[in-house]
């Protein structure tokens, strides 16, 4: 393929991405982003993860190394089959502060330090340089191979021009889709959908040369494991157990840490849900990736000159083969692994270089009295952006130009891996442990930092040389491992024995409870000072959308205008998204500066702890009281329930009484009708008098019965309490209630020596109550011969209970709860010959001299047992009446 | 009437049992790409262990893709049982 061919070919594919990039900008202007947000296009954009590195270098470090290769891409997937729990949690948490890199997530985390995040930010500039040189380094290379016939000398730096066009194309694109505005949360659809597009092509393009080695060169897949098998001799190619784990380490770190992978995985994500289609796509990507890396090696081995250079085997072999369009299509993949890896990363660095490098610079120089800065801050903030992408873009070329490119692409990238890894425990440990803190984090960072420069980063680039090593051990396994282990001690060691500041213990408990952070503020509300901080927004975001976020706050807040009252609410909402623009540690400071917020100490925190404590008070009160008004409703209700019952039982009274006055009034209605017949004899009219004369009583009695249980029921019996012997009262009422059938003969048994107990009680009223139950005991006992028992007990409280049982059947159980009740009569009432108010009236008299009468199941017949009192009850007027 | 608490429970039950699962298939991830390489580091370097190796990893693709989908049917569920109790509720009241 002819080299300008090439060129036009690169310049099409690149003007194809300013399009790509201009449109999905346009549309996400325009709010349509649905399709921009969908989580292919997120996990398409993982992909730059593949850099340049990945599609030359992996096969490169295949053929050197063997299957060592796959770990770069198997920590990722270990790291993702835990994307449930683990990375939904880290975007989660970082979503809501609104974080912008990486070095502002853990500045964020450690109490809003903008020294710490410049320090991160220093290790991830160190460590990306030479990185970002690698991807100009081979982008140049591959055009070289397109340039020269040769296969074999390809110099390293010879395309020093072509890498000069390539950076200062890519600082463009940057430029143009990475600074386009100021947004509060650093999203750039434009530059992510045009990655999303070169994930497809690179992986396309491997896919194509894969397929072709594997069917095309080789005999398909049985013969390239043949292949692969015939290597066994190969020492380089027998795994190293503790290469292995450090790598799969590291490459697990780095698929956070990487400035440019915490850009696409958390800054650029909408919200953690995508995770649950990427936690599967991704290592899927991967996979496809890494699958035909091995038979491109072992093909480029076999059928390559020995001198040829591995790393670009996956051009020379189609190119070899004079599969020009395949060729093509490898070097458009490459091209696109190269500057999606160099823009990503170029935006994550600049953002970081701005936010905490810069901006807290300009605003420490420049401090000027409050409230009348008239600079305008989102024009210096998008200035320094840019000058920051062409300073790392130009950093890299010159890196590259003074190196004069390194001979294998791995290294490099191993370099970078390991670099920036030593930020994940002071990150993990944060995002877990309340207890971290930031003294903690300086200390493991720093340990990490130093060790990885003396030991790797400086070698790599041929300042010193690595300790010397026993034979046998791995230099940079050894290396990971101890500037990890000693990272983590230090982070450890320090965090147990400090003490976190207040802000610090406040945005820890948020970031491992992943609760909404609190600002705490003690400033009084008003609307005075909300005006400063209105023009300090406007100074970050531009007028409009300022404006657009306080009067939405103030609307929140039910007032009209533009502005809100300072709740702590609306300044933590503030705070966070100022940190989306300009990080968390600058947008705390500025805050700070303008509204005045004194130093947060202890006993503000407790303030705060105080807050949240009273409103789950309230809430529990709140709580209770619903309870309560359960309980009164279900109270309400059971009286209801009561009154209505009672309605019931009164209807079917006033029937009884009805009932029972209507037969006796019949029969003198009847026979008084009789009577006035002439001719009636005498004898005649002697009887039907009586008759009269009997059921009148009849009905004086029932009456009279009816007014006494009135009276007993109001609880205005008139009781005359005296001492009494119950002896002498059983006595009576035995020989009173003989009269009742007094053909049947009763055996009593009585045991008379118990029966001397003084009661003080109304002595009329209880011998009433005594004949109501001997004379039913008469009345109903249907023994042969009869016997009733009567025994009386002391009761150790003073008072005495007294048993009248008799032989009888008794009270069937179904019907003893009945028979207290008006009108409740047993058997046939002519038998009874009374209107069964008897024991009802029984029952009010003991209520009322505070005893009670009950029926005594299981004694062999029908029992009763009477308890009365030491002394009755004096009713409350009864004592007035007494005093009077 | 007591089909839909035994149901709560069930699909909170099942989501939390399998948030156990997302966490546990990380580490059984890890064992099985390290030890085999700590314990035959000549056996799985070449072929076979490109077969092991890839196999492995389409197994941890396919269990993740399952898992996630389990995860996120019981999400819903969960979210349909909680809002079907808290309909209820309006209703009692």
């Amino acid at each position: 393929m002819p080299f300008e061919a090439l060129v036009a070919g690169c310049l099409a594919y690149v003007a194809l991405m300013f399009g790509v990039a201009f449109a999905a900008d346009r549309a996400a202007s325009q709010g349509r982003v649905r399709w921009l947000d969908h989580p292919v296009v997120y996990t398409l954009s993982l992909s730059v993860y593949c850099s340049a590195w990945t599609f030359y270098g992996a096969v490169g470090y295949a053929s050197r190394s063997g299957l060592e290769f796959a770990t770069i891409y198997l920590g990722p997937t270990v790291v993702f089959t835990g994307a449930w729990w683990g990375l939904r949690r880290l975007v989660r948490v970082a979503r809501m502060h609104h974080v912008t890199s990486i070095a502002d997530l853990i500045s964020a985390r450690f109490g809003k330090s903008n020294r710490l995040a410049a320090f991160v930010t220093l290790i991830a500039v160190i460590a990306a340089t030479p990185y970002v040189a690698l991807q100009l380094q081979s982008v140049s290379l591959s055009f070289e191979v397109f340039a020269t016939d040769s296969l074999t000398d390809i110099p390293l730096a010879g395309g020093g021009g072509t890498a000069l066009w390539v950076a200062a194309g890519l600082a463009l694109f940057t430029i143009l889709f990475g600074t386009r505005n100021l947004a509060a949360d650093e999203r750039h659809h434009g530059v992510v959908t045009a990655i999303a597009l070169e994930a497809v092509v690179k992986l396309l393009a491997f896919l194509a040369l894969g397929v072709f080695v594997v069917w095309g060169l080789a005999d398909g897949p049985a013969d390239m494991l043949g292949r692969i098998a015939s290597r066994a001799q190969d020492q380089g190619w027998i795994l190293k157990p503790d290469r292995w784990t450090a790598l799969l380490i590291v490459s697990g770190a780095a698929i956070v840490a990487l400035p440019r992978m915490f850009q696409v995985l958390v800054v650029e994500a909408a919200d953690e849900d995508r995770l649950g289609t990427a936690g599967w796509a991704f290592p899927a990507y991967l996979f496809a990736m890494s699958l035909f890396v091995l038979p491109i090696a072992v093909m480029g081995q076999q059928l390559l000159p020995a001198d040829a250079n591995p790393d670009l085997y996956v051009l020379t072999l189609p190119a070899q083969s004079g599969q020009n369009w395949l060729a093509f299509l490898v070097f458009l993949g490459g091209f696109s692994a190269a500057t999606s890896m160099v823009v990503v990363c170029t935006i994550a660095l600049a953002t970081m270089i701005s936010n905490h490098w810069l901006v807290p610079l300009w605003l420490g120089l420049r401090r000027k009295p409050q409230g009348d800065d008239p600079e305008d801050l989102r024009g210096f903030v998008l200035n320094a952006r840019r000058v920051a992408i062409l300073s790392v873009m130009a950093v890299g070329w010159l890196y590259y130009q003074a190196t004069g490119g390194t001979t294998t692409l791995a290294s490099m990238g191993l370099v970078a891996f390991t670099g920036m890894a030593q930020v994940l425990p002071a990150m993990i440990g944060g995002l877990l442990w309340r207890g971290a803190n930031r003294n903690g984090a300086y200390a493991g960072v720093g340990c990490g930092f130093l060790l990885w420069l003396a030991m790797i980063f400086l070698p790599s680039v041929g300042i010193g040389s690595p300790p010397p090593l026993p034979a046998g051990v791995d230099p940079l396994a050894f290396a990971i491992f101890l500037s990890l282990t000693v990272n983590m001690l230090a982070f450890i060691a320090l965090s147990i024995f400090g003490m976190p500041d207040p802000v610090e213990r406040l945005q820890g408990l948020s970031f491992v409870s992943a609760v909404d952070p609190i600002r705490h503020s003690r400033l009084a509300r008003g609307a005075d000072q909300a005006e400063p901080l209105l023009v300090m927004a406007r100074r970050v975001w531009g007028a409009e959308d300022a404006l657009r976020f306080f009067r939405s706050e103030a609307a929140f807040q039910g007032k009209s205008g533009y502005l809100p009252d300072l709740t702590p609410r609306f300044l933590t909402r503030l705070e966070r998204r100022l940190a989306g623009s300009i990080g968390a540690a600058t947008a705390h400071a500025m805050i700070d500066s303008v509204a005045g917020g004194a130093e947060l100490t202890v006993s503000d925190l407790m303030e705060v702890a105080d807050e949240a404590q009273r409103a789950k008070e309230e809430t529990q009160r709140l709580e209770n009281a619903t309870a309560e008004l359960a309980r009164t409703a279900r109270q309400l209700r059971e009286a209801n329930d009561k009154l209505t019952a009672l309605s019931v039982q009164k209807d079917a009274f006033l029937g009884q009484i009805s009932h029972e006055l209507r037969t006796p009034m019949t029969s003198v209605r009847a026979f008084s009708d009789i009577l006035r017949t002439p001719d009636l004899s005498e004898a005649d009219r002697d009887r039907f008098a009586k008759i009269i004369y009997d059921e009148a009583g009849r009905l004086t009695r029932l009456l009279d019965d009816l007014l006494d249980l009135s009276v007993l029921e109001s609880g205005q019996a008139q009781l005359s309490i005296t001492p009494a012997n119950l002896h002498d009262l059983i006595e009576r009422a035995l020989s009173a209630a003989s009269a009742t059938r007094p053909e049947r003969v009763f055996r009593v048994d009585r045991e008379p020596l118990d029966e001397y107990v003084a009661v003080i009680t109304d002595a009329d009223r209880l011998l009433q109550v005594l004949i109501n139950v001997i004379g039913n005991a008469r009345k109903y006992c249907d023994a042969e011969p009869p016997v009733l028992t009567i025994r009386v007990r002391r009761n150790l409280r003073g008072g005495a209970q007294i048993d009248i049982i008799d032989n009888g059947s008794g009270i069937e159980a179904g019907r003893q709860a009945l028979i207290f009740e008006k009108f409740a009569r047993l058997n046939d009432p002519a038998r009874a010959g009374g209107a069964g108010l008897g024991l009802a009236i029984c029952r009010e008299i003991m209520a009322n001299l505070g005893g009670e009468i009950t029926y005594l199941p299981g004694q062999g017949g029908a029992a009763f047992r009477i308890v009365l009192p030491r002394r009755p009850p004096v009713p409350v007027d009864a004592a007035h009446r007494l005093r009077a | 009437m007591p089909d839909r608490p035994l149901f709560l429970e069930r699909a909170s039950f099942r989501r939390r049992r399998l948030g156990d699962a997302a966490r546990v298939l990380p580490v059984l991830a890890a064992l099985a790409i390290l030890v085999p390489v700590w314990w035959i580091p000549a056996r799985v370097s070449f072929a076979a262990g490109a077969v092991w190796l890839f196999g492995l990893w389409a197994a941890l693709i396919a269990a993740v893709w399952a898992l996630h989908r389990a995860l996120r049917r019981a999400d819903a569920a969960t979210l349909r049982a909680s809002q079907a109790i808290a309909q209820d509720d309006d209703h009692a009241l």
